[in-house]
């Protein structure tokens, strides 16, 4: 894609340090725009490497504020229809919502999606921590990501992992004659358990871009900011998980 | 700005640029072929509803269904591609950047995509006029069972799969533009620009972006699920004991029990913040305006920027007044209602704000009363036209005669339609310059404004009089058993027709102006209306903001206007 | 031009809304009045701002430039800020009445539309089942044994002579009399049980001032007094399909006794001989 998206020359401007430029640390006593202790002074094109990760991060919160809402949407459909009922010809309402029982196997899936949160935030703190990341600033080579591939790796695996304990509820349930369209809220359990599938199988699909990045990507700065996304995704779809499996859980 | 246009005039070869400047400007031309369509599907309607047998040119005799096609695919151009893409995608892409002190947007290849992912939408969307079976007929509601099962009219099977998937990627698109927005607006605010100090376009543009989040993926939710409805066999939205065509649904044995209440409460959560984030950028764009050309501040600038979070937030909770007789309970419709009570009184105070500043104005002797100014005026009037009207569609038992009638067709026109295209006639001669580096051509663009002003209240003011004497929309003709009683309004509806057609004329003064100008106009200077906001600043490098957007007259020792970012105040 | 001279016939009385049809609800005189002042205080609104909107397009006041005497300075920015006072004030009383216009608005809506929906229908009341099927509407009257008779969805066969799918086993659904048009007593409350077969269609009767959509897999009830004897249209208010326009029938409101006779002579008679 950057081959055919063509930049503007403010991008093109910016210095590409592999050395030189600000080092992409934390570090408040010195530093700021201009050399000075003012730590407000923001100049345009001076930015440092802190302001570029809290702009991606919000970009990805606002996004995931609307993903939100579109579960949202899905549970509020769902508590609709779980008090729908019909009137049958003699005038008796009749519920139709019949409560399936969640295969056991999904808290299998919860415990390994959590430990998947686990690791990649493991490999996100490798990212971030000071010595490695100055290390790498310097040239001095990729400590950082040496250490943080393997957890990456780790937290693919989880996720194909959950992916495959889903499929194998879903075969459970069809063996028992639940399929997707055989009633009301077999419709939901199979949307909901798919729609949350689908957003994890872009995350595992982000780990992997992810894991590339890291050898791929010449400024440590970047390699943390498309670390830190992908981890900040992965766990609130771990978060957005635990909301749906309690629902499909407790509240049917 | 001399340099920054001619950048954009250097970068806007490519095709898939990332430059803002260039989005922003083909979002603008996308939205002017969605308008064109649009206009012209609606005189092919107006046409048929007063002579029905008439043979139109390429398209032989419309059938009644071709006219449901055409009310449909009209509503969902204008609404979706007009009023949501030019003022939010369109001009935030351009000015949003350059008005916060930014040179890009936070996320430009975001930006980019979303362009893109629009286009496609559109193209989807036109397709459907090309399936078997035509274009969808439900109207742009698209209202299960109808817009649910195929059978149940000619265009709901491809056409409406088409309109589902176009709009399904016009949400994603939105989306990813409002993260955008908001990313820009939160993080690349230059040195100086707190919250307060931000012009009220960006203001606006930020609860636009929030509402967009909100609204667009809730519509998104419905539209996967009507898709799943029709081609999954779920039951979402299809009741149990369906029958159409004489063809018994029961889908699978489930005892479906779908219910269509469902689709109307999540369309209808989208749809309301949807006619917001059409309106709220044209409202900050009439302050901006107003004070720009009065020559003096906003009027209770803090007053403004507090209406328009609240009619943010207020316009979320509101949806109920679309539904209040689908077949909701009663005591809901009386909370939607006092709810939509109150979002009138934000509406008003901003109205009063502006009435404000027109009376205490002073107009400048260089420009006196130029074309944008007319057309704010013109937003004005429609605003208050159609506004007016809301709190009677507001209260239940009169919406319960007026609903569905060309008594909301009015007023919504009136408000959305009318006042949101002023509003973008505005915004286009305002800064056509940016765009062009020249001026439109005044006296066409007053002759425009005249024209359309007198045509627009022609063609929907007498549609309230058709509304209450109770004539419903989407009537393809005024015939049937009571046609005694419907046929009374055809002198009404030719009238309305003919004002309609004059309307349409009149716009190819816009389009002649545009292409004219943008050749042969007037060069402007780097700062034609001397504004203070920062889009009309020469050098953005090294901006640091000192002051508030409108400091227009502020001191009466010092010159007429200071920049926002200028050091020293400019000397005139 | 029309639409201003027809101000003036809207002046003369407060219950009738000029392009509105007659009325012939019980309910309809309160909701035209209300209409009546509502339309009157918004056009009154509408044309106050507009001339407020004239007066400033028309004005110009010219620009004060460079003062270089300081105490004319000081004396216009305090003129500057009375006036922005001045301003601010009634600006401020300006929104504070039409917040109190509003909640009139408001509160008068609220107690008609409580008074009409909040609560069904008397027992007394006389009841029809009104289908709305694409595009057509049937009326059906429970007949001598007040009761209507059961309808499966999996009957309904309109070639057949069933529209709704009534179950002629149901003993029921014997005397029940099915009618394209509606015929109503005049001055006796009826209860119409709405429902629809296969999309959402919307039972509109203008001279009754009712509106209901008919939503398949949601009966409803609405309630009204029809007082005026007279013939009424009905129309249909959602889009239902290709054959929208096309669905409409009549309401004709009768004496008592017309309308006993009427359904007397609707009613079905059984055929001699014939077994069940």
């Amino acid at each position: 894609m950057p081959a055919t998206f063509t930049r503007t020359p403010a991008d093109i401007e910016r210095k590409d340090p592999g050395i030189g430029g600000k080092p992409p640390v934390d570090r408040r006593p010195t530093g700021g725009g201009g050399g000075d202790d003012n730590w407000d002074n923001h100049p345009q094109g001076r930015r440092g490497p802190r302001e570029l990760l809290t702009r991606y991060r919000l970009g990805l919160f606002f996004a995931l504020a609307g993903d939100l809402m579109f579960f949202i949407a899905l549970v509020g459909a769902f508590f609709v229809r779980q008090n729908a009922g019909h009137f049958d010809p003699r005038d008796n309402y009749v519920s139709d919502w019949h409560p399936l029982a969640v295969p056991p196997i999904l808290w299998i899936n919860t415990a390994v999606l959590l430990l998947s949160s686990g690791t990649i935030e493991i490999a996100r703190r490798h990212l971030f921590h000071e010595v490695d990341v100055m290390e790498e600033w310097l040239g001095l080579g990729r400590p950082a990501v040496r250490r943080a591939s393997p957890w990456l790796m780790g937290t693919a695996v989880l996720g194909v992992i959950f992916l495959a304990g889903q499929w194998i509820a879903w075969q459970q349930l069809e063996s028992q004659g639940l399929f997707f369209a055989s009633n009301q809220n077999s419709h939901f359990f199979y949307l909901i358990t798919a729609t949350h599938g689908i957003h994890l199988v872009l995350g595992i699909v982000a780990l992997v871009g992810a894991l590339c990045a890291l050898f791929l990507l010449r400024r440590v700065e970047m390699r943390q900011i498309v670390v830190d996304c992908t981890a900040w995704y992965w766990h609130t779809m771990g978060i957005f998980w635990i909301f749906l499996f309690v629902l499909l859980t407790y509240f049917q | 700005m001399r340099i920054q246009l001619q950048q954009t005039m250097q970068r806007h070869r490519g095709l898939f640029t990332t430059d803002h400047r260039t989005i922003g400007i083909r979002y603008l031309l996308l939205s002017l072929l969605a308008v064109a369509i649009g206009t012209v599907l609606s005189i092919f309607m107006r046409i048929h509803i007063v002579s029905p047998d008439l043979k139109l040119p390429l398209f032989g005799q419309i059938p009644p269904e071709g006219y449901l096609a055409l009310v449909t695919m009209h509503g969902t151009l204008m609404v979706f591609f007009v009023l949501t893409t030019a003022p939010v995608n369109g001009f935030a892409s351009l000015i949003l950047p350059s008005q916060i002190g930014a040179q890009r947007m936070a996320l430009p290849l975001l930006n980019a995509a979303s362009f893109w992912l629009t286009s496609l939408s559109l193209t989807v969307l036109l397709a459907a006029f090309f399936v078997p079976g035509g274009a969808p007929i439900s109207g742009w509601t698209n209202y299960p069972p109808l817009s649910a099962i195929a059978a149940a009219g000619p265009g709901q099977a491809t056409g409406m799969d088409l309109w589902l998937v176009s709009i399904g990627i016009f949400c994603f698109a939105s989306i990813l533009s409002a993260v955008n927005m908001l990313t820009t607006i939160v993080s690349k605010r230059c040195e100086g620009m707190t919250l307060l100090r931000m012009p009220l376009t960006v203001w606006s543009w930020l609860v636009t972006g929030v509402l967009i989040l909100f609204a667009f993926s809730i519509l998104f939710a419905a539209v996967a699920l009507l898709l799943s409805d029709r081609h999954l066999a779920t039951g979402f939205f299809v009741p149990t004991g369906e029958v159409i065509n004489g063809l018994l649904l029961d889908r699978a044995n489930s005892h479906a029990n779908g219910s269509p209440m469902l689709w109307l409460n999540l369309f209808w959560f989208f749809g309301h913040p949807e006619v917001y984030i059409a309106v709220l950028p044209s409202m900050g764009l009439t302050s901006s305006l107003l004070a720009n050309f009065t020559r003096r501040p906003v009027f209770g600038y803090r007053f403004m920027v507090a209406t328009t979070l609240l009619i943010g937030v207020f316009g979320l909770l509101v949806w109920g007044h679309h539904m209040f007789v689908s077949g909701m309970n009663p005591y809901a419709g009386t909370a939607f209602s006092l709810m939509t009570m109150a979002i009138a009184i934000p509406s008003s105070g901003k109205v009063l704000g502006w009435l404000a500043m027109l009376l205490r104005g002073r107009d400048s002797r260089v420009h006196p009363m130029p074309t944008p100014m007319l057309f704010t005026f013109g937003f004005l009037s429609f605003f208050i036209a159609g506004g007016l009207t809301g709190p009677i569609l507001a209260q239940p038992i009169l919406d319960a005669y007026l609903h569905n009638t060309y008594f909301v067709v009015a007023h919504f026109h009136l408000i959305m339609a009318m006042a949101g295209a002023f509003s973008l006639f505005a915004a286009v001669y305002y800064w056509f310059p940016l765009m062009t580096g020249r001026l439109m051509h005044e006296t066409l663009g007053k002759w425009h404004f005249w024209l359309s002003l007198i045509g627009a209240y022609a063609t929907f003011f007498p549609m309230h009089f058709a509304g209450l004497a109770g004539q419903p929309r989407h009537y393809a003709q005024l015939i049937g058993s009571t046609s005694t009683f419907l046929s009374s309004l055809l002198p009404l509806q030719t009238g309305i027709t003919h004002s309609a057609l004059f309307l349409a004329s009149a716009q190819l003064l816009f389009l002649a102006n545009l292409a004219w100008s943008a050749r042969r106009g007037k060069p402007a200077g780097s700062n034609p209306w001397r504004a203070t906001t920062l889009e009309w600043a020469s050098d953005l490098t090294q901006c640091r903001v000192v002051r508030g957007p409108y400091e227009y007259n502020f001191q009466s020792n010092l010159s007429d206007f200071v920049m926002q970012c200028a050091a020293e105040p400019e000397q005139e | 031009m029309s639409a201003i001279f027809g101000l003036i016939p809207l002046a003369l009385s407060t219950d009738r809304v000029w392009w509105m049809p007659s009325n012939g609800a019980l309910h309809g005189l309160a909701i035209d009045h209300l209409m009546w002042w509502n339309l009157a205080i918004l056009s009154a609104l509408f044309v106050l701002a507009h001339i407020l909107l004239i007066t400033a397009l028309f004005r110009s006041r010219p620009l004060k430039l460079h003062h270089s005497d300081g105490q004319q300075e000081e004396e216009s920015r305090d003129r500057g800020r009375k006036v922005a006072d001045k301003l601010w004030k009634s600006e401020l009383i300006l929104l504070f009445a039409l917040t109190l216009l509003y909640t009139w608005m408001a509160i008068s809506a609220q107690r008609l539309w409580a008074t009409i929906r909040y609560q069904g229908a008397a027992p007394q009341a006389l009841q029809v089942e009104v289908t709305g099927e694409q595009f057509q509407w049937y009326f059906r009257y429970p007949g001598t044994d007040a009761a209507f008779g059961l309808t499966r969805p999996e009957l309904i066969n309109a070639p057949a002579g069933n529209p709704l799918g009534i179950d002629r086993t149901d003993p029921h659904s014997t005397d029940d009399i099915i009618s394209s048009i509606l015929v109503l007593p005049a001055g006796r409350e009826v209860d119409l049980n709405l429902r629809s077969i296969d999309v959402i269609h919307g039972f509109f009767i203008p001279g009754m001032r009712l509106k209901q959509n008919a939503v398949p897999g949601m009966p409803m009830h609405i309630h009204f007094t029809p007082s005026i004897p007279g013939d009424y249209a009905i129309l249909c208010s959602q889009v239902c399909g290709l054959g929208h326009a096309r669905m409409q029938t009549h309401l004709r409101v009768v004496s008592n006794d017309e309308y006993l006779t009427w359904l007397a002579s609707h009613a079905p008679k059984p055929i001699e001989g014939a077994t069940r």
